[in-house]
């Protein structure tokens, strides 16, 4: 064939077949039509039927140890709830998948969950990147989801009417609530030393603001990137008047972290004020956090069980196999993440309260379910709130509860402040409800 | 031969891609999903086999170009208010500029140094992502659902997340990548970028301007990927970094060599096999990787061309 053939032969059968797929495509769109997507993703239980409940878990990826834990404690909350009677009567039955704590297959698992699965409603995701990935998809295929992030993402506005966070509260009213005792306890001047990464960004933003509602400063602002391995370099950028160092390092890179800072500072070292998820999943007396003796902590729910001895706590604390050092009695190395698991547990029961008030039998009643809840206003304190009593926020499907202040001391975290619910509140910034169902 | 050739691609992949179009009304929702996902998946493994196929160009940057175009689309659409159309012609524009520049520097190198290049401006770009956070949202990145609105098509209105209009969005996309790729590879563009794959300094001894080949490669790789990072963010209403990390640009190396490198369709055939892989096998076990990598490295020993190519070499000739 010679090029101007080559070229006739080519031009028509390019125009045909590209005019021929758009006609297909377009066709696809109108002819697809003809089956009712709602018919196809419909789920009528029957009330005999157990409620189905996808658990979205991290147990691939950097979240790892978290979902380890927020497993155990899933099971444990639904074996429990099941020895009570199951939620309205019917048993629960938990599908887990795991999401790698990865966004892309986040939304996957939320889809799979919904659509494969069959489940009655998405739950358990921690990282708050999971979160975000996976919303979209759940508002999408009006499926609630129920999230145990810490995240301020769904109090902010930015996901949809079916995201749900009651049971754990997020890091903006943490920040908030224990911020008057750091700047009145432990010093003005304070340099918040946070990872590079997403919920370093919400400490090192409304650690700001809450400064300058308590009269303190932030005087330096130093993000570290997640995967780094020495840290000497950032703390020399920490200024001379710094009274109190706030540090919100996670990951592998902890221990050094500490260690460096021990060896920068000596004995001499202005006061440290960390949240909890620095050391989750990490013994308190392992070599080289030596240093952290005499610092405090943000902890959601106090590890030690003498930190916080209520029926509720001690109750779940065994349910779960937690023994009295936030360690598995099977395996005292096997440390918890404490803080916030418990958010599995109590959503667990939050779920519970609201199939059962609202009458719910089937996705037909997700409506008045969501609206059930966005008319809660108050989770009572005890077995099923172990953590303490929650307000929660219709307006923004926020739940808020009490956080505690503890101190190093003797490798062990000793419980020295307890915040009031009202500590951590802030004025609202969305109200999910306006958006329709 | 090479209309006999043309002939023969064209009925394959239109029987392949009305398979597609007609299956959309027999799966399962989940299915149904995940087809959708596999196809706009595929259009980016096919914008990277345009490179390391046919141009023998190993890139390990590539989620640089997918995330360009998904985070210039959702970027724009957030603080421009561009509408979706025009989001999308936007990231066109910028993962064409930004595959253009990276290009003019990384061609100046070949081999492993080409390789550690895409890879360094790859992450370069990821940590630029994290870096602007204030502007891009880090690394928990933004959901568009509701600055996406509705369009109307044949009277009726759609969501962007509507199953069928992500399908058929997906297919359409496929479809075009497929029919441009095929065109390009069987005319004599096509067999310079061949020529230079088999033997790049016999190529540029018969006259050739073997950069400017290298380069236009490159520049329609790029772009490939960009657009179907921005239909991925149209379609599925999420902008994240996870789409600009390393592993995504690993991603598309694979599929391309379990589907066959240097086969147009092979890149759908990898995407589709690997995707439903790691999700039937993660049901049964958290080392799912573990097992897959297993997978793949047999695959590889048995089948060293990929499933279309070892299918071209024994029966279909013809495959471009």
């Amino acid at each position: 064939m010679d090029h101007e053939e080559e070229k006739n032969a080519s031009d028509v059968t390019r125009r045909s077949l590209l005019g021929t797929s758009a006609v297909l495509a377009g066709a696809g769109i109108v002819g697809s039509q003809l089956v009712d997507p709602v018919a196809k993703t419909a789920f009528a239980a029957g009330s005999d039927e157990p409620i189905r409940i996808g658990f979205q878990a991290h147990r691939t990826g950097i979240g790892t140890v978290y979902g380890k834990w927020y497993e155990r404690t899933t099971n444990a909350a639904a074996k429990y709830i099941n020895s009570i009677g199951g939620i309205a009567g019917r048993p629960v039955e938990i599908i887990t998948e795991d999401d790698g704590t990865d966004p892309k297959r986040g939304a996957d698992v939320v889809e799979k969950l919904a659509t494969q699965h069959k489940v009655d409603f998405v739950y358990g995701t921690l990282f708050s990147h999971v979160v975000m990935g996976s919303a979209p998809r759940a508002g999408e295929l009006k499926i609630p989801y129920f999230v145990v992030s810490e995240g301020y993402h769904v109090a902010s506005g930015k996901l949809n009417r079916y995201v749900f966070q009651p049971c754990i509260t997020d890091v903006r009213s943490q920040i908030t609530a224990v911020s008057s005792w750091i700047f009145g306890n432990l010093g003005k001047n304070v340099t918040i030393i946070y990872p590079d990464y997403a919920f370093g960004y919400d400490h090192r933003d409304y650690a700001s603001a809450a400064a300058a509602k308590s009269g303190g400063k932030i005087v330096a602002k130093i993000p570290i990137p997640m995967t780094e391995k020495s840290f000497t370099r950032y703390f020399i950028k920490i200024p001379q008047n710094t009274d109190v160092i706030y540090h919100v390092m996670v990951g592998p890179g902890v221990l050094t972290f500490v260690r460096e800072m021990g060896e920068h500072f000596g004995s001499s070292h202005p006061k440290l004020f960390g949240f909890i998820d620095s050391l989750e999943g990490v013994n308190i007396t392992s070599p080289g956090l030596g240093f952290l003796d005499g610092s405090y902590f943000w902890e959601a729910m106090p590890r030690y069980a003498d930190g916080y001895d209520t029926i509720g706590s001690r109750f779940y604390r065994n349910a779960v196999g937690v023994n009295d050092s936030g360690a598995s009695k099977s395996d005292p190395k096997d440390v918890s993440t404490y803080s916030h698991m418990f958010g599995c547990w109590e959503t667990l029961f939050a779920i519970k309260e609201a199939v059962e008030q609202s009458g719910y039998k089937s996705k037909k009643d997700y409506g008045t379910l969501i609206e059930t809840i966005e008319g809660f206003s108050f989770f009572n304190e005890g077995i099923a709130h172990p953590q303490g009593s929650k307000f929660f926020r219709g307006e923004t499907h926020q739940g808020y509860g009490q956080q505690f202040v503890s101190q190093v001391k003797n490798g062990k975290l000793n419980v020295i402040h307890r915040t009031s619910i009202s500590d951590g509140m802030y004025e609202p910034e969305t109200d999910y409800r306006k958006q329709s169902l | 031969m090479r209309k006999n050739s043309l002939n023969h691609s064209l009925l394959f992949q239109g029987g392949i891609l009305m398979l597609l179009f007609l299956l959309q009304f027999i799966l399962p929702t989940y299915h149904h999903s995940s087809v959708s996902k596999i196809m706009l998946l595929a259009s980016y493994a096919i914008g990277y086999n345009f490179l390391l196929g046919y141009t023998g160009l190993m890139s390990l940057g590539h989620a640089m170009f997918f995330s360009s175009g998904m985070y210039s689309m959702g970027l724009g659409i957030y603080y421009l208010e561009l509408s979706p159309l025009n989001g999308v012609i936007f990231s066109a524009s910028f993962s064409l500029m930004v595959s253009l520049i990276f290009g003019l520097f990384a061609l100046r190198t070949s081999g492993v140094s080409f390789l550690i290049v895409t890879l360094m401006f790859g992450q370069t770009f990821y940590l630029s992502i994290l870096y602007f956070n204030e502007f891009t949202f880090g690394h928990d990145g933004f959901s568009l659902a509701k600055y996406l609105g509705s369009f109307v098509i044949f009277g009726k209105e759609y969501l962007f997340s509507n199953p069928d209009i992500r399908y058929n969005f997906a297919l359409l996309l496929l479809t075009s990548y497929l029919l441009i790729t095929t065109f390009i590879l069987l005319s004599p563009v096509g067999r310079i970028l061949i020529a230079i794959r088999e033997n790049e300094s016999r190529t540029q001894l018969l006259g050739y301007n073997v950069f400017y080949y290298k380069l236009f490669a490159l520049v329609l790789s790029g772009t490939f990927s960009g657009v179907a990072g921005a239909m991925h963010g149209l379609l599925f209403s999420y902008i994240g970094t996870t789409f600009a990390e390393i592993h995504h640009s690993i991603s598309p190396l694979l599929w391309t060599l379990l589907g066959g490198a240097g086969t147009v369709i092979g890149p759908l055939f990898g995407t589709g096999i690997m995707y439903y892989l790691i999700d039937f096998i993660s049901e049964i076990t958290k080392n799912y990787l573990l097992v897959v990598g297993i997978v793949l490295i047999l695959m590889i020993i048995w089948f060293p061309l990929g499933i279309m190519g070892s299918v071209r070499r024994k029966w279909l000739k013809w495959l471009p």
